[in-house]
């Protein structure tokens, strides 16, 4: 996983609620079978339409999505994920992110920021009148500033630990091998097996 | 709320010392415990202050579309799947579900099936390929396998695997890292969830489905009301259902954005697994049985949250906009966007009625649609077929209006044939498929076309979900048989003809 520890950059204001993982990557964008690829299906459908957002010239190689409330809910692809990332985003914000999606980004790298709807509003005033604007989000400090905004965000201390050193979740996972096989061993009989003993 | 640890038959082992004796509540009483807690507890394999949970995984069910670069990453670390007899995986999103004997014509489609067959080949996964008779949707088989069970820990890469906690089983939809995760280790590091309580007192009414009591929860507490939540199905309502009919109700609570959806087990839970294939056997049943017996919420156990719902109030319900907590009864009409307090609520609804192609005002009974879909992990299951054809039967599909019946597995499809109800489907003008997820999100040619409008008996509305520029209603599926006949949203109730005998 790619490491997070400080990130500034000009920020894509996405005012709209519930974006679901169907508007973020189509479903049909779903069958390549590698992790890379997805830039050219993020909000395939809103692209097509040059006055949305992510279209607009000044939003280019913006890096921080500044979002709506709910986003991310409806399905687990981690797709999603790695459309935005493939895209350029380094981190997105809102004030409530649906929880499969959340754990997904942050098992990749891609921070997602948890800010209150005040802050997002005065991000969204603030990208808008200024595009050249930038946005610092620093996961040491756990803290988002720009023009006139400080604000505090609440990560918990296992999840910043593994992204500001990029570990591998498998191998912290792999250290307890000893208590996994311990569990096992006392797993009771009726569990069901998909293959016969 | 973190509960004492009490021990479960078979024996909880090691873990207990580690999570158990500093716990005890400072007056030394043993606190109640939830259905939810007791079922994490029992699968806790390593707790530590300050890190998640690491959880113990007995079940992983795998399909062809969150897979492949899980089995990649696992190549790359030169890593196995630990337990090959917890997995197993299905062909389902991709399927076809007409010419299925045929190569799939989609070369995407193909490749991604051919990925999932090399992949369980080169690692030793249990694999159910299309043909196959236990091929189908994935929240299909498991339950039908009698592999999904009460106190369980239930993970496949898939939001709606939400649909296995009707068996009192903890079963949440996980991401591609995770499963990577779970085939290399068999566990999964996750922070404990809140508990909230829906309570269903009462009867349903004649006519109101489980898939209408459900979709009126998620425009009671919306889209966002569940996030963190495991969701406790309970009270006289809820204990009434059926198997099927539970399952499609915690199908969709990750629609109202909760983790997971649990109902307590109970005789009904246990007549359903009994003698299937996976079901424990002789003496291994009894303890089994004994076990899910305690897999109840203790009275003295407190939830997070709580939302009481009376079931005499329920109403067949459906969608107007573009997510799934956009309903309303059927009765009703599109609501205004001004009539929403919140801004980005008013805004959505907005944005909503413009995609959808509705105006403000309209009865929804007047709501015109192209096709009919019935089927998904939501409604596909006999039960559901059973009470399409219960509407459908002697009637015809209205003129125009294209009518899919999709069986959510192979073994439902059989099932229903031999109850003779696909020939009611097909006298009426329905079409008849093969098993999958089909045109619940278009994954494979089962579409709709731009701008088509659809009543559907699966779980999403979003925008472009069963098709470029598609309308999607959610509906249960009598609500979708009496629709299809009379071509506009509606109930059986209001049916007025008579069917006409068959062979007449």
């Amino acid at each position: 996983m790619e490491a997070f520890t400080v990130h500034t950059g000009r920020a894509v204001p996405l005012r709209r609620s519930n974006v679901d993982t169907d508007q973020i990557i189509p479903a049909h964008w779903l069958k390549k079978v590698t992790r890379d690829g997805f830039e050219d299906g993020l909000f395939e459908a809103w692209r097509k339409d040059p006055e949305f957002v992510l279209n607009r010239p000044e939003r280019e190689g913006a890096t921080v999505l500044v979002a709506g409330p709910d986003f991310g809910t409806g399905s687990s692809r981690e797709h999603a994920v790695w459309a935005l990332q493939n895209y350029g985003f380094k981190t997105v914000i809102s004030s409530r992110f649906a929880d499969i999606f959340r754990g997904n980004s942050l098992k990749n790298g891609l921070l997602t920021v948890v800010l209150e709807q005040s802050v997002v509003d005065a991000l969204w005033e603030l990208v808008e009148k200024d595009p050249t604007a930038e946005i610092t989000v620093d996961l040491e400090a756990r803290e988002v500033r720009a023009e006139g905004v400080t604000a505090a965000f609440e990560l918990d201390e296992n999840s910043r630990w593994r992204l500001l050193n990029g570990l591998d979740d498998i191998s912290i996972t792999l250290r307890e091998e000893a208590d996994i096989a311990a569990y096992e061993a006392g797993r009771p009989a009726h569990k069901p097996r998909t293959l016969a003993a | 709320m973190h509960g004492v640890v009490v021990a479960a038959p078979g024996g909880r082992h090691l873990s207990l010392k580690k999570c158990g004796a500093d716990e005890v509540p400072a007056e030394g009483k043993a606190m109640g415990r939830t259905l939810a807690e007791k079922v994490w507890d029992d699968h806790v394999v390593r707790r530590a202050e300050g890190e998640p949970d690491l959880l113990y995984i007995d079940l992983h069910l795998l399909h062809e579309v969150t897979s492949p670069q899980a089995f990649d990453g696992l190549r790359k670390s030169g890593r196995s799947v630990r337990r090959l007899d917890l997995t197993i995986a299905t062909e389902d999103h991709n399927t076809p579900t007409i010419d299925i004997d045929k190569p799939i014509a989609d070369p995407v489609s193909r490749a991604q099936l051919e990925t999932l067959r090399k992949n369980c080949a080169e690692f030793g996964v249990r694999l159910h390929s299309l043909g196959d008779v236990e091929q189908g949707v994935v929240h299909v088989v498991g339950p039908q396998l009698g592999l999904t069970q009460p106190g369980t820990t239930v993970v496949c890469g898939d939001s709606h695997t939400s649909t296995h906690g009707a068996f009192g089983a903890l079963a949440f939809g996980i991401g591609t890292s995770q499963v990577e995760h779970v085939l290399a280790t068999q566990t999964l590091p996750m922070a404990r969830p809140k508990t909230m309580a829906i309570t269903v007192d009462g009867e349903l009414p004649e006519g109101v489905t489980a898939k209408d009591l459900i979709l009126a929860v998620i425009t009671k507490i919306g889209t966002g009301g569940g996030q963190g939540y495991v969701l406790e199905y309970r009270g006289s309502a809820i204990e009434n259902l059926s198997m099927e009919a539970r399952m499609t109700i915690c199908n969709m609570s990750i629609e109202a954005g909760a983790r997971a959806g649990m109902i307590a087990p109970d005789e009904t839970t246990f007549a359903y697994l009994e003698d299937r294939p996976h079901a424990p056997q002789g003496a291994d049943w009894d303890a089994a049985v004994e076990y899910w017996r305690t897999l109840r919420t203790d009275d003295d156990a407190v939830f997070d949250a709580e939302v009481v719902i009376d079931a005499a109030e329920l109403a067949p319900f459906v969608t107007w906009g573009t997510n799934p907590g956009q309903g309303a009864p059927l009765s009703a009409s599109v609501p205004d966007p001004a009539s929403f307090e919140d801004a980005s609520e008013r805004f959505a609804a907005e944005k909503a009625l413009e995609y959808m192609g509705l105006e403000a005002g309209t009865p929804l009974r007047e709501v015109k649609v192209d096709t009919v879909f019935v089927g998904s992990c939501t409604n596909g299951r006999i039960e559901d077929l059973r009470s399409v054809a219960e509407v459908i039967k002697g009637r015809k599909v209205a003129d125009g209006v294209r009518m899919l019946v999709v069986p959510g597995s192979a073994r439902v499809g059989l099932q229903a044939v031999s109850e003779g109800l696909d020939v009611v489907f097909k006298e009426a003008g329905a079409e008849w498929r093969h098993a999958g997820c089909s045109m619940c999100l278009g994954m494979n040619p089962d579409q709709l076309a731009p701008g088509e409008r659809s009543a559907s008996t699966s779980n999403r509305n979003f925008e472009g979900r069963q098709g470029k520029g598609g309308r999607t209603h959610l509906v249960s599926p009598p609500v979708a048989a009496a629709t299809a006949v009379l071509g506009r949203l509606a109930s059986p109730a209001d049916l007025t003809d008579a069917p006409v005998p068959a062979g007449v």
